[in-house]
Order: C-alpha cells, then structure tokens, then sequence
C-alpha cells in the first residue's frame, strides 16, 4: 500500500456506498436532483467521448474488399500534411505543418 | 484444412514481396515459361496496396488528421518495414503508433501516435470477447472490512490509455466527420476504452482516474489502487470513480484479493 495514502476501509465504505447511491441515483431522488447528479456526474469524470460506431469501422480483412489500386512511390509532395491537422494547436505556436518539413 | 505450401516455392516467391528494387523471383514464370514480371508487380502491387489498406482501416482518424497522401506514404514506409506475422489482417499494424512517434515528417505532431494507440485499443475492444458487466448490486453485498482488499475482474475489452497530449479530444474530433473546431492538443488527457455491450465507447478519464482504473484492471485491490490515484492526485474522487468504472462496463466480477 502507498506510504503517502493509507485508504482505510472507512474511507473505502463511504466511497462504495456513494458510488452506489449515484449508480441507483433513479430511486429516491426527485426529477431534477436525478437530473442535476447526472449532470454533475458527467462534468466530473467520464465524459463519453464517443460512441456507437461500429457499423463502419470493424477494421481490415472483415469486408472482402478489391485491392487493385496502383499506388504510386512516395514522392517530395506525399510528405505534406494535408488533413485537419492544422486546427490541432500546441500553445508554443507548433502545430501541424502544410510544408514539407 | 489448407493444403500445405510449397515452402521452396513460397520461399523464392516471397522475399520480393515488400521490396520492389529487387527483380521478378526466377520461380515466376507465365505460360510456356515466358518470363512474368508484369504479373509478379500486380502481385506485388496488391500485397502492398491491401496492407496500406488495412492500416487507413484500424487508423481512420491519424489518416484524416494527416490527409491521405502523407499518411499512405507513412503508411508504405511502415509496411515495408513491418510486414505482417499473422493471417488476420485487423491484427496487423500494432506497432504502427511506435512506428509513427518515430516518424521523422510527423514529428511536429507529437500526439498523432497516441490518437493512433486509442483507435488501435479501440478495434481490440471490438474483436475482444463478449461478457456481461460487473452489476452494482454484485458490489453492494460486499461488508466494508473486505473492501480494501477487493479485486476487480477486468472485462476482456476494457483498456486504459495514458497521453501528455488531449489524444482523446483529438480522436474523438476525428472520428465523427464533422468539422473541426481548434484544439488545444497541450491538456493531458487519459482514455478509458470499453465495450459493455455491442457498441465501444471512449471516455476521458478525470485527473488520477487513469492510475486508478489502470491498477484495478491491473488486479490490484481497491485499497491499494485508491491509494496510488490519492499520490497521483490529491482531490481524487473515489466514489465518482467507482461509479464512473462501473457504469462503463469496465468490470465483470469481484474476486477477494489476498490480504496482505
């Protein structure tokens, strides 16, 4: 166990049992206290990012699919990001270049 | 059962597969043993074009980050590099991330190889086993005195990623096709993958939900995982944590721990 943090078993019953209450929450809470746990839930941890897509991504060899494509040799041109890389920022200004670097 | 190969003619035949400096193997030949090199570089063509294929296939989103001709020409380099080890093309490409955080023309995009870990976590979470999630009522029948030595019983899917970067920002603008707003790519962000039922989520973990969740999937007891989440961030929320890992399906049973 961490020198720091000793979670005693005290510490870990309350946690349980809220953790419980908040999985349960439909129960013995009004509507709008349902509804603004859920909310406060959901600001603090476990945001889902996303969901529900599996109908157009079950990865390769899944789908029986030509492969007759010609593809070229790399060229100078094929190292230019081209994507939406230019909206991902890093606060030093860095972000993805539309020049060959 | 399939036939066995002829391995002296598989042999020959193979090794000019990736390469295409190298000529056309002797054993290649057309009818009336015609020389047959245009179509060894069909052969050889499709080998190369299915396997950028598979990898635009597991990594949509690093494609549309990088467009499609970088990430085909990064793609081309990797596959000559790392041929396949398995028959079942969605395994291949698992080391297409490290193969991309050494990239030389993605390096001023240093979170591209943690977008690409997520979306890898992402398609194994798809393939993994079926299970039904851990109930909360399973956890309420737990006296307090054996809650810190619990053990939490992972679900085949579930995985968690650590990132410097807001690699789950960025996967998650990516994935969905709609225009992107600006991101910040600078906020640490961690990743929790799971699939309770049919479809995988992705979830932003909270600050030290990523050192919890990776201890109990890990199989360490709740006591011992709460504590090093405490260490790794002081306002951790236990209980919302608990809830939060429950809630995504991330378990499937209890075991108790050996109390030590």
């Amino acid at each position: 166990m961490s020198a720091k943090h000793a979670v005693t078993s005290l510490v870990l019953a309350g946690a349980v049992s809220t953790a419980l209450a908040t999985l349960a929450a439909a129960g013995p809470l009004t509507k709008a206290e349902g509804e603004a746990a859920m909310a406060a839930k959901k600001e603090k941890c476990f945001g889902v990012a996303l969901k529900g897509q599996n109908d157009c991504a079950a990865g390769p060899g899944t789908t029986c699919q030509g492969t007759s494509t010609v593809d070229f040799q790399g060229n100078a041109w094929k190292f230019v990001q081209g994507g939406t890389c230019t909206s991902i920022e890093l606060p030093n200004g860095k972000k993805g270049s539309l020049k060959p670097v | 059962m399939l036939p066995e190969p002829s391995l002296p003619f598989a042999a020959a035949f193979a090794p000019a597969l990736l390469d295409p400096a190298r000529s056309t193997p002797s054993v290649v030949t057309g009818p009336n043993g015609k020389a047959a090199g245009r179509r060894y570089d069909v052969y050889r063509n499709n080998v190369t074009v299915s396997l950028i294929d598979a990898l635009a296939a597991v990594y949509p989103a690093v494609q549309r980050i990088t467009g499609p001709e970088f990430f085909r020409a990064m793609a081309r380099f990797h596959v000559r590099s790392h041929p396949p080890t398995s028959p079942l093309l969605f395994e291949y490409g698992r080391d297409f991330p490290a193969f991309i955080e050494a990239y030389e023309h993605a390096q001023d995009m240093p979170w591209l190889a943690d977008v690409a870990r997520i979306e890898r976590a992402w398609l194994d979470a798809y393939h993994a086993a079926d299970a039904a999630p851990l109930s909360p009522a399973r956890l309420s029948a737990v006296t307090p005195d054996h809650l810190a030595d619990l053990v939490f019983v992972p679900h085949p899917a579930a995985r968690c990623l650590r990132s410097q970067y807001a690699a789950v920002t960025i996967f998650a603008a990516n994935r969905d096709g709609a225009p992107l707003p600006r991101i910040d790519a600078s906020t640490p962000e961690d990743a929790l993958i799971t699939r309770p039922a049919f479809d995988v989520t992705v979830h932003r973990l909270p600050p030290g939900g990523a050192v919890f969740a990776d201890g109990l999937i890990s199989g360490l007891s709740l006591g011992e995982a709460a504590a090093s989440a405490l260490d790794a961030a002081a306002g951790f929320d236990i209980a919302a944590n608990i809830a939060g890992l429950i809630e995504a399906g991330t378990f499937i049973s209890l075991a108790c721990g050996d109390p030590s």
